[in-house]
């Protein structure tokens, strides 16, 4: 396990010695890491970098299969069509967290922003996941294409929403599970309660259960079977929205 | 009818330039010679010379060349050179009546040095100090016109064949290390005694044969950064081009004659690597200050002068060596009738310079 | 039953577009029209051996007519007409006709066709008569290569004279026009490979447009310019690294402000592969990058791109002609764009909401002037790539866009119909006839890559030749002495602000 020391380093720096770090040693630890951007940005599978601080906005873009923890909390656009990998966010998280990623696994112990997994999307056996412990600002899922969401509210206030507004405007694929029951004016009208199916637990428990080792938390009271799961009414919302002229 | 500056005046031309490698002075009276053998290649509407080593005696100080069309301009930029530098001389340029020669403006000079310390926005030195004073008298002042601003040289133009303004100016009575001329042939007659060349900027001097093409490309790639171009023609032009890429840009004159007269790409392609990679570099940063279309030019300098074909020689050019002497002109009698038998005499190639130095320096980009 | 048909149809009251007259005399009865034609319009009755035909569904592809071995069919303007009407013309009456009975939104394809000016036209060039000459390209040698990327704004050297600026990567363009952005999915996988083969022999690049790359187009990374748009459809490390630059898709000419939707129909196995999503799965981008919501953001992703691909690809912005469009340029290349590609307001697309492509955004030809000389004031021109597009359409366009002060245009629709695009503009039903805007297998075989690359190598070869003579005509040798040359342009019939945005003389000046 190496330490790279990170307070003042410009990311472009950085990211270079992380490159050359990796080529002897996999494991990594940045210490001191304040802001910098990009950090994790495309590399492959069998890296594992930690990190103390907090990292900056991009964490783990175009990510291809590598594993970064933060022991902190991160900024905004985490795992920016992200391809592969698992990140495990030891706090909060900004907004936009998971847009258009096509693979891998975003775990976040605390609340996470605005517009979560926008554009999220699958192909074939690449599913990506995220899972957040509280609450979500608005516009989760927009133009959701694939994948899931699941949020715990875990240790939410009483009568503090787990969603904001407008979720899963737009959404044309994949799967939104909630441990709640939220108003359904929060959400957009492309969006539907399905029933939950065995299935469906299989997943959210594999999920939960990694949620609490990674977070080491208890966290067996969680009803699973009473989590509302949201998908696309239609997969193709808008085949009506136009008329050819 | 509209004057340089007003509109765009393409000229043809004959150009010649002598220098004295050793740096031993003499009189203007070889170069008046020189190019008024060539008296076919110009109509009378532009003549001028450039000269290096004239004022020994002030050769720490700018010398400002100045046209003024009138006592009020005249009074007004005199205001601005005291607010601006200390004048240590000033005076009228003495000249003599000559029949062909009219309708002069007043012709003054001074020697001056810059009160750098007027400005306070940013640290410049003095030669971008001054050369900014230079602008925007000839940019703001009506009637008011710097003909000339290095050290220890000095351009004397005007309307006429150059054998008479020559004359005019009396130019057999002063002694250079270095002379360069200049007969116009522009194609129409606005008569301003501004738009004769040589044009000049702090040291540089440029005369030129031939209308380039890429003057507009030129003009708004060095007008990015700071220039004016108020003439229009193409000699202010190309000395904005060399003062940015030499003094400004910091380029060695040799690479900076490669981005002005560029190589093919075909041939850089030819060279090896590392040759290929500063080609390349060059004209993909300064593809903008590629001089198109034909011409010869002569650059004079401090140090020298460079003369120049475009790079497919549109334009003629003659050069020659006799002893420390280099001649250049625009045809070979008129280095022959100067200098009867060079050691050396040969036509350069298009877009290859022909690099005269005094001797002892190099061609670094101090200029 | 075509008589029932009608009486339902009478509900429609939009009337044909076209007719198709079939002159039987000439006709041999050989029923390649009918076979041709994927909208159904030709119809042969076995039993009464006849042709029948439904105008309406007739879009004047001019398949059948070109195609017909005897030159028996014509397609002709219906002659039904409305009254006379300068403010309610046919299409305003049947666009109300078509939203009445649809409850839709207008989609359009290719450009804006409607009389706006086009400038490229009310434009003069210049040539060169005795003060300097004119120089043949036949004979003297002729530069039509340009270099696209971030320039310093100097050159460094040590003090030997050797340089020590490291160049920031360069896309070289043999001749300054590359293929426009258009993605796998609106166009076919036919079409792509022709521009790719096209591009490769060229010496130019073709961009793969929003829909990824398609595995079988990898080997042709030295000629691709890979597009990153706000759908991020088909990104990952590996196709950012495929081609020699990277486009960030902001906004497209004939939509700006709006993003894109392949509808699930089109999406099948093979779009699928390359856009990374389901089959039959829309493939919505949203009208903004969602990581860009400010000019910084901008920033963010672009060094993103960079960061992936390890400084190695100049990172190309293209944003659509607005008004502003100045400034926004002015932003992108201080974010860190190696390029700008500005795409007017006459620029093609396989679909946009008709509303927004004939009215929204600006003429290329203003919108180029003005951010060429804005970047000029702020002294930072010198220092990014200009590329300009939409509505080019031959290489006077080209050389007049480079003298406004472009380095090298792209096109789009003049590629298409060099492969056969007759521009009936109806890409959007995604029945093109001529395999183009089709991913219908049966369609797309009829675009052959090998015969049709090469009438693209063609065209643009053709194009470089013109582009030389009028640089000759010019006495110019090399086109850097082009851009933004803007002597070499003259106005004819424009106002006085026209002629100060486009910062040109008017002809006789």
């Amino acid at each position: 396990m190496k330490t790279i020391d990170a307070l003042g380093v410009y990311y472009r720096k950085l990211n270079d010695s992380i490159d050359s770090a990796i080529k002897t040693d996999k494991n990594i630890t940045l210490s001191g890491v304040f802001g910098q951007r990009y950090i994790g940005r495309g590399l492959s599978k069998g890296v594992k970098i930690k990190i103390q601080g907090v990292p900056g906005n991009d964490m783990a873009a175009y990510m291809d299969g590598a594993e970064i923890e933060v022991f902190g909390n991160a900024q905004d656009a985490v795992g920016n069509t992200m391809n592969a990998g698992r990140i495990v966010i030891h706090g909060r998280c900004g907004d936009t967290l998971g847009y258009s990623m096509r693979g891998g696994e975003i775990y976040v112990e605390g609340n996470v922003g605005y517009r979560v997994g926008i554009h999220m999307k699958e192909y074939k056996d690449m599913k990506p996941v995220i899972v957040a412990g509280g609450k979500a600002g608005d516009f989760l899922g927009e133009y959701m294409a694939g994948g899931a969401i699941i949020l715990l509210g875990l240790d939410l206030a009483e009568g503090e929403e787990i969603i904001g507004r407008f979720c899963g405007t737009g959404i044309h694929g994949g799967k939104i599970y909630i441990n709640g029951n939220p108003d359904k004016y929060n959400f957009g009208k492309e969006v539907e309660k399905v029933s939950l199916r065995d299935e469906d637990i299989a997943f959210l428990k594999n999920h939960v259960d990694l949620y609490a080792k990674f977070f080491k938390k208890d966290l067996s009271h969680l009803k699973l079977e009473a989590f509302a799961k949201y998908a696309a009414v239609n997969k193709n919302p808008y085949s009506n929205a136009y008329c050819s002229n | 009818m509209l004057k340089e500056g007003e509109i765009r005046i393409p000229s043809g031309c004959a150009i010649s330039g002598i220098i004295d490698k050793k740096g031993k002075r003499f009189s203007g009276e070889e170069i008046i010679k020189s190019i008024a053998l060539m008296h076919e290649r110009s109509n009378g509407l532009g003549g001028g010379f450039a000269a290096y080593g004239i004022y020994p005696q002030y050769k720490e100080l700018y010398a400002f060349h100045i046209f003024y069309d009138n006592l009020s301009v005249k009074s007004q930029v005199e205001d601005f050179l005291a607010k601006h530098f200390e004048i240590e001389s000033a005076g009228s340029i003495p000249t003599k009546s000559v029949p062909n020669i009219k309708d002069q403006p007043l012709i003054w000079r001074y020697f001056v040095s810059p009160k750098i310390y007027m400005s306070k926005e940013e640290v410049i030195d003095e030669d971008e100090f001054t050369s900014r004073c230079v602008i925007r008298i000839n940019k703001e002042d009506k009637g008011a016109y710097v003909l000339s601003s290095g050290k220890n040289m000095g351009a004397f133009k005007g309307v006429g064949y150059p054998e008479d303004i020559g004359e005019f100016f009396m130019l057999d009575g002063y002694e250079a290390y270095m002379w360069t001329a200049h007969g116009r042939f522009p194609t129409n007659t606005p008569g301003w005694w501004g738009g004769a060349h040589p044009f000049t900027m702090l040291n540089w001097s440029v005369v030129h044969n031939g209308e380039i093409s890429s003057y507009d490309a030129n003009r708004r790639f060095v007008e990015m950064f700071g220039y004016k171009c108020t003439l229009q023609t193409d000699t202010e032009v190309i000395t904005y081009l060399f003062d940015l890429l030499v003094r400004k840009h910091k380029m060695p004159m040799e690479k900076a004659l490669k981005a002005v007269a560029a190589p093919f790409w075909d041939d850089i392609e030819r060279e090896s690597k590392e040759v290929q990679n500063e080609l390349k570099s060059i004209r993909t940063v300064y593809a903008s200050a590629l001089i198109n279309g034909p011409f010869s030019i002569v650059l004079g300098f401090a140090k020298g002068m460079i003369a120049l074909n475009d790079r497919i020689k549109l334009r003629s050019l003659v050069a020659a060596e006799k002893g420390d002497r280099t001649y250049i002109a625009s045809e070979e009698s008129a280095i022959k009738i100067i200098c009867e038998n060079p050691d050396k005499i040969w036509s350069p190639k298009g877009g290859e310079a022909v690099i005269a130095l005094l001797e002892g320096e190099n061609n670094e980009p101090k200029f | 039953m075509l008589c029932w048909k009608v009486k339902i149809m009478n509900l429609n009251f939009n009337s044909p577009l076209f007719e198709v007259i079939r002159d039987e005399k000439k006709c041999v009865k050989c029923k390649l029209c009918v076979d041709q034609c994927s909208n159904k319009v030709h119809l042969y009755d076995e039993k009464k051996d006849i042709f029948k035909v439904d105008d309406m569904k007739c879009v004047n592809c001019h398949r059948c007519a070109v195609l017909c071995p005897t030159k028996a069919l014509v397609i002709k303007k219906y002659s039904l007409e409305y009254r006379e009407n300068a403010m309610w013309t046919d299409s305003a009456i049947k666009e109300i006709y078509k939203q009445s009975q649809t409850g839709g939104v207008l989609l359009s394809s290719m450009g804006n066709p409607n009389p706006f000016p086009v400038y490229w036209d009310k434009m003069l060039l210049n040539a060169s008569q005795v003060t300097n000459p004119s120089i043949d390209p036949l004979r003297e040698p002729m530069e039509t290569k340009v270099m696209i990327g971030r320039k310093p704004e100097k050159l460094e050297f040590d003090s030997k004279g050797k340089l020590t600026t490291k160049m920031p990567p360069q896309v070289e363009l043999s001749v300054p026009v590359m293929f426009a952005a258009m993605s796998y999915g609106a166009i076919s996988k036919n079409a792509h490979e022709a521009l790719a083969r096209a591009a490769d022999d060229l010496g130019i690049c073709y961009n793969t447009g929003e829909g990824g790359l398609n595995k079988d187009f990898y080997k042709y990374g030295k000629s691709t310019v890979v597009q990153v748009a706000s759908g991020r459809f088909g990104v990952h490390k590996e196709y950012l690294n495929a081609g020699v630059a990277i486009e960030i898709k902001i906004g497209q000419g004939a939509k700006p402000g709006i993003g894109g939707h392949l509808p699930g129909r089109k999406v099948g196995e093979d779009v699928s592969y390359t856009r990374m999503i389901p089959v039959g799965s829309d493939a919505i981008s949203p009208a903004p990058h969602h990581d860009i919501y400010s000019i910084e953001d901008l920033r963010q992703l672009i060094f993103s791109l960079k960061e992936v691909t390890r400084y190695e690809k100049p990172i190309f912005v293209k944003i659509a002609a607005v008004h502003n469009a100045a400034a926004i340029a002015s932003g992108t290349v201080r974010a860190g764009a190696d390029a700008i590609v500005v795409d007017g307001f006459r620029g093609g697309t396989g679909a946009a909401p008709t509303r927004v492509r004939d009215n929204v955004g600006i003429p290329i030809e203003l919108a180029l002037a003005s951010i060429d000389q804005r970047l000029r004031e702020e002294g930072i021109r010198n220092q990014v790539s200009l590329l300009v597009s939409g509505s080019v359409r031959n290489s006077a366009d080209i050389v007049k866009a480079i003298a406004l002060g472009a380095d090298a245009v792209c096109i789009g629709a003049a590629a298409l119909i060099a492969l056969g695009c007759h521009m009936c503009r109806a890409c959007v039903s995604g029945k093109c006839n001529w395999g183009i805007a089709t991913q219908d297998p049966e369609l797309v075989k009829r675009l052959d890559p090998e015969v049709m690359h090469k009438r693209l190598v063609n065209l643009v070869s053709a194009w470089n030749y013109e582009i030389q003579e009028l640089l000759g005509g010019m006495g110019i040798n090399a086109v850097d002495s082009l851009r933004g040359n803007r002597l070499m342009l003259r106005g004819i019939g424009l106002n006085e602000k026209e002629l100060e945005i486009l910062g040109i003389k008017y002809a006789g000046e």
